[in-house]
C-alpha cells in the first residue's frame, strides 16, 4: 500500500467536521468514489468520440459525407470528392452513398454547424461530377473489368465498417490506443505494419494482374496466402495488446472498487467514531470504551476469519457457535460495558452445543466472573485464558486489583461467587477462587466436556449426526 | 547496567517512531538510549548494519516484505542484531511469522512505555518476550492433542512439562516473578524455559509449522 492514488477528495478533518455539525450526518456522503468507466470511452486526446451518425442540421444531401467527415476528423471535401472518384467504378460511390444513408442513423439534435453559399455550391458541384463520373464509366465499361476487384473489395469494407460501427465506444478506444501503440511504439511494430501492407498490396497486385494472365489460378492463390500472412502479422500482435489491455483495466477496476469500499468502512467506523470520541474527550471513560470497541471491531474486519487480511479460504461459517469466539464476545461485551481492558487468549476450540449446555453455563459464569473483577478490583486490567483440552475446558479470569480474603468476603461478593459457583455445580464444574490482598483475584473455571456416546440416539440436542467423538475444531481468532 | 541498550526503531510511521521516541525519552530511563529510525526496509537495513544497536524494535506490517524482510537482510550483515517485534496486529500468523523469522519477542503497539522499556532490556540480556497472547499462540502450535500434526522430531519439537506450565501460566497473565514463585523455581529459571521455548519455536520443524496453519485454515 505504498501508492495510494485514489484519495479521499475531502480530507478526514472535514469528514469530521461534517460529522460534528449537526443535521449532516445522513447526508454526508461516502467518501467521493471515482466513477471507474467515466474514462472509458474517450480517445487519447481526451475527447469523446462520436459514433458515425448523419447530423440533421448541416447537410446538402443526405449528411452522409459530414457525419463521415466528423467521425474520421477529416475535411468534408475530401470524404465528397472520395464519394465522386469511387462513383467511376461502376457508380460504387453512388451506391455506397445511398447505402449509408439508409444504413446511417441520423443524429438527434441540430447541428449548430450551417454550410456557407460557397459550400454548397461546391458540394453541389462535387456530386454533379460524381454523377457525370457514374455514367462515364458505366459508358466506358470500366465496371466490367474493374468490376471484379471492387466488388469482393466493396463487401469487405462494407463489412469492415459494419463491425467498427458496432463496436461500442469503449472497445473502439482500444483498438484506436493499440493500433497506435503498433505503430508507434516500436521500430519493429512499424516493420511489421509496413511488411504486412506490402503484402496486401502485392498480393492485389498480382491478383489484378492475374486477370490477364493464363496461369491466372496459380497467382491468384499465391496472392490470397501472401494477404493471409500479412493480415495476420498485423493482427496477432495487435490482438494480444488488445487482450493484456483489456486484462489491465479489469484488475483496475477490481483494484478501485477494493479501494472504495475499504474508503466506505473507514468511513462507516473509524471516522464515526473518531467523531464521537472529539465530542466525548472531556470524558476519558466513554473515550476508552469508544475506541476500544472500534479497535476490536477493526481488528475482527481486519484479522478476523472472514477478515480482510486473511484469504478467502479462512471465510468460514463461524458464528458463537464454538467456545472461543463465544469467550472473545463476552470478553468484548464486559470491555463495553464498564470501561475495562480485558486480554482473551483461547487455546484450542471445541463446539458450544445447543442451548443450555454446559459450554454455554461455563461462558456465562465466565463473563460473571470478568463482570465481578471489572466491578470490584479497581484494576481496569483484566486478563481471561481458556484451554481446551480433550476432556475439559478450564477458564482463568484474573486480575491485578485489590484483592480479598475469601474466608471474610461480604455477603455481596459471596452472592457473586456462588452465582458463578451454582452454575457451575448444576453442570458438573467446578470453580475456584484464588486471591490475595493487594494482590489480585484469579477464578479458575473448570467444566469437562461431555463424552458423546457412540450410538446416535443419544445425544438429541448437541449433534444430530453423533457418531463417533467429536472432530477438534479450531479455528482463528 | 552501565552503559544504555541501544535501540533503534522500524517502523513506516513517522507519526509513530516519534510517539515511541517521546514516551520513551519521558521514562526519563538511563537504560536505555534511542539511537536511530528508519521507515523503510531498505534503510533500516542500511542503517541497523552501520549503527549497530544492540535491541532493534521492528514493526510487522511494512512495504516491501514487512518485518521479516529486515530481519532476513539485516541477519546476514550484522547477527548480533536482537529484534523485537512490536506490531499493532496481533494475528496468530503475524506473530508466528516473525518469531520464526527470528525475533525474540513480540508485543503489541498498545503496551505501555514502561513495559516497553522493560521488555526492550529483557530481550537484550537474552531473554525471550512473551506477552499472554503469544503464549497462547505458541501452546496452540506445540499442542499435542488429537488433531495436531505428528511428531517428527520429539526431542527438539515437544515442550517440556515444565515449559508447558510456564508458557499456560504466562498465558494467564502472571509476571516471571509470580511464575517462579507459584512453581518454587527462581526467576532465573523460568526466564531459561521461555528462551528454550522460544528457541523450539523458531527451529521447530514440525511440518514448518505451516501445518499448524492449515490447522486454523490460515493459509
Amino acid at each position: 500500500m505504498a501508492t495510494h492514488p485514489a484519495p479521499p477528495a475531502r480530507s478526514v478533518r472535514d469528514a469530521v467536521d461534517d460529522l460534528l455539525t449537526p443535521g449532516t450526518v445522513a447526508a454526508s456522503p461516502a467518501v467521493p468514489v471515482e466513477n471507474p468507466f467515466r474514462v472509458v470511452g474517450t480517445d487519447r486526446h481526451g475527447d469523446p468520440i462520436a459514433k458515425l451518425v448523419r447530423p440533421a442540421g448541416g447537410r446538402i444531401i443526405g449528411g452522409v459525407a459530414v457525419g463521415i467527415a466528423d467521425h474520421l476528423r477529416v475535411k468534408v471535401l475530401w470524404v465528397r470528392l472520395t464519394f465522386a472518384m469511387l462513383a467511376l467504378l461502376s457508380g460504387v460511390g453512388v451506391l455506397a452513398y445511398a447505402l449509408l444513408w439508409i444504413f446511417v442513423p441520423q443524429s438527434r439534435g441540430a447541428e449548430p454547424h450551417r454550410p456557407s453559399a460557397t459550400e454548397r455550391r461546391q458540394a453541389i458541384g462535387i456530386a454533379a461530377v460524381g454523377a457525370a463520373l457514374a455514367v462515364l464509366g458505366t459508358a466506358l465499361g470500366l465496371g466490367q473489368s474493374v468490376g471484379w476487384i471492387v466488388g469482393p473489395l466493396g463487401l469487405a469494407s462494407v463489412g469492415a465498417a459494419f463491425i467498427w460501427r458496432e463496436a461500442d465506444d469503449a472497445q473502439r478506444q482500444r483498438w484506436r490506443r493499440s493500433a497506435a501503440g503498433v505503430v508507434g511504439e516500436t521500430r519493429s511494430g512499424l516493420w511489421r505494419l509496413v511488411g504486412g501492407i506490402t503484402l496486401v498490396v502485392g498480393g492485389l497486385a498480382v491478383f489484378a494482374l492475374g486477370q490477364f494472365d493464363v496461369g491466372a489460378t496459380g497467382g491468384a492463390l499465391v496472392a490470397v496466402v501472401l494477404t493471409l500472412v500479412g493480415v495476420a502479422i498485423i493482427a496477432i500482435p495487435w490482438w494480444i495488446r488488445l487482450v493484456r489491455d483489456l486484462g489491465a483495466e479489469r484488475r483496475e477496476v477490481v483494484v478501485q472498487q477494493e479501494r472504495a469500499e475499504i474508503a466506505a468502512h473507514l468511513h462507516d467506523s473509524v471516522l464515526q467514531t473518531l467523531a464521537l470520541i472529539q465530542r466525548q474527550a472531556a470524558d476519558p471513560r466513554e473515550v476508552l470504551r469508544l475506541s476500544r470497541s472500534q479497535e476490536r471491531e477493526l481488528r475482527a474486519w481486519l484479522y478476523g476469519p472472514a477478515g480482510y487480511a486473511t484469504s478467502s479460504a479462512a471465510a468460514v461459517t463461524e458464528s458463537d457457535a464454538t467456545v472461543a469466539a463465544a469467550l472473545a464476545t463476552a470478553a468484548g461485551e464486559v470491555e463495553d460495558t464498564y470501561a475495562v481492558k480485558v486480554t482473551p487468549v483461547v487455546v484450542g476450540d471445541t463446539a458450544m452445543g445447543g442451548v443450555g449446555s454446559d459450554m454455554h453455563a461455563l461462558v456465562a459464569a465466565t463473563r460473571e466472573a470478568m463482570v465481578n473483577a471489572a466491578k470490584h478490583a479497581g484494576n481496569p486490567d483484566i486478563s481471561l485464558y481458556a484451554e481446551v483440552e480433550d476432556d475439559a475446558v478450564t477458564v482463568f479470569v484474573r486480575d491485578r486489583g485489590v484483592g480479598f480474603d475469601p474466608d471474610q468476603v461480604g455477603s455481596d461478593r459471596r452472592g457473586l461467587a456462588e452465582s458463578i459457583r451454582g452454575r457451575m455445580d448444576r453442570h458438573h464444574g467446578r470453580a475456584t477462587v484464588r486471591s490475595t490482598r493487594g494482590e489480585g483475584t484469579e477464578i479458575e473455571l473448570s467444566m469437562p466436556i461431555p463424552v458423546r456416546p457412540a450410538e446416535p440416539v443419544a445425544s438429541d440436542a448437541v449433534a444430530p449426526s453423533g457418531a463417533g467423538p467429536e472432530p477438534r475444531q479450531v479455528l482463528p481468532r | 547496567m552501565s552503559t544504555p541498550v541501544t535501540v533503534f526503531l522500524v517502523d513506516d510511521h513517522a507519526l509513530f517512531r516519534a510517539g515511541v521516541k517521546a514516551e520513551l525519552a519521558g521514562l526519563a530511563d538511563d537504560r536505555i538510549a534511542v539511537v536511530g529510525e528508519a521507515g523503510t526496509v531498505a534503510e533500516a537495513v542500511v542503517r541497523i548494519s552501520a549503527e549497530r544497536p544492540d535491541v532493534v524494535l521492528l514493526d510487522v506490517h511494512m512495504p516491501d516484505g514487512g518485518g521479516r524482510a529486515v530481519l532476513e537482510q539485516v541477519h546476514a550483515r550484522y547477527p548480533e542484531a536482537v529484534f523485537l517485534a512490536l506490531s499493532v496486529s496481533d494475528a496468530a500468523e503475524d506473530v508466528i511469522n516473525v518469531i520464526r523469522a527470528g525475533a525474540r519477542g513480540y508485543v503489541t503497539k498498545t503496551i505501555s512505555a514502561t513495559e516497553l522499556a522493560d521488555a526492550v532490556v529483557r530481550v537484550s540480556g537474552g531473554d525471550a518476550v512473551f506477552s499472554p497472547r503469544l503464549a497462547g499462540f505458541v501452546l496452540d502450535a506445540f499442542s499435542d492433542r488429537a488433531g495436531a500434526a505428528p511428531l517428527v522430531d520429539p526431542e527438539l519439537d515437544m515442550l517440556s512439562p515444565r515449559e508447558r506450565e510456564v508458557l499456560r501460566l504466562l498465558a494467564r497473565g502472571y509476571a516471571y516473578k509470580e511464575i517462579a514463585s507459584q512453581l518454587f523455581i527462581s526467576i532465573k529459571t523460568v526466564e531459561t524455559h521461555v528462551s528454550s521455548v522460544l528457541r523450539k519455536t523458531q527451529m521447530s520443524n514440525r511440518y514448518e509449522l505451516s501445518r499448524w496453519a492449515t490447522d486454523r485454515r490460515l493459509v
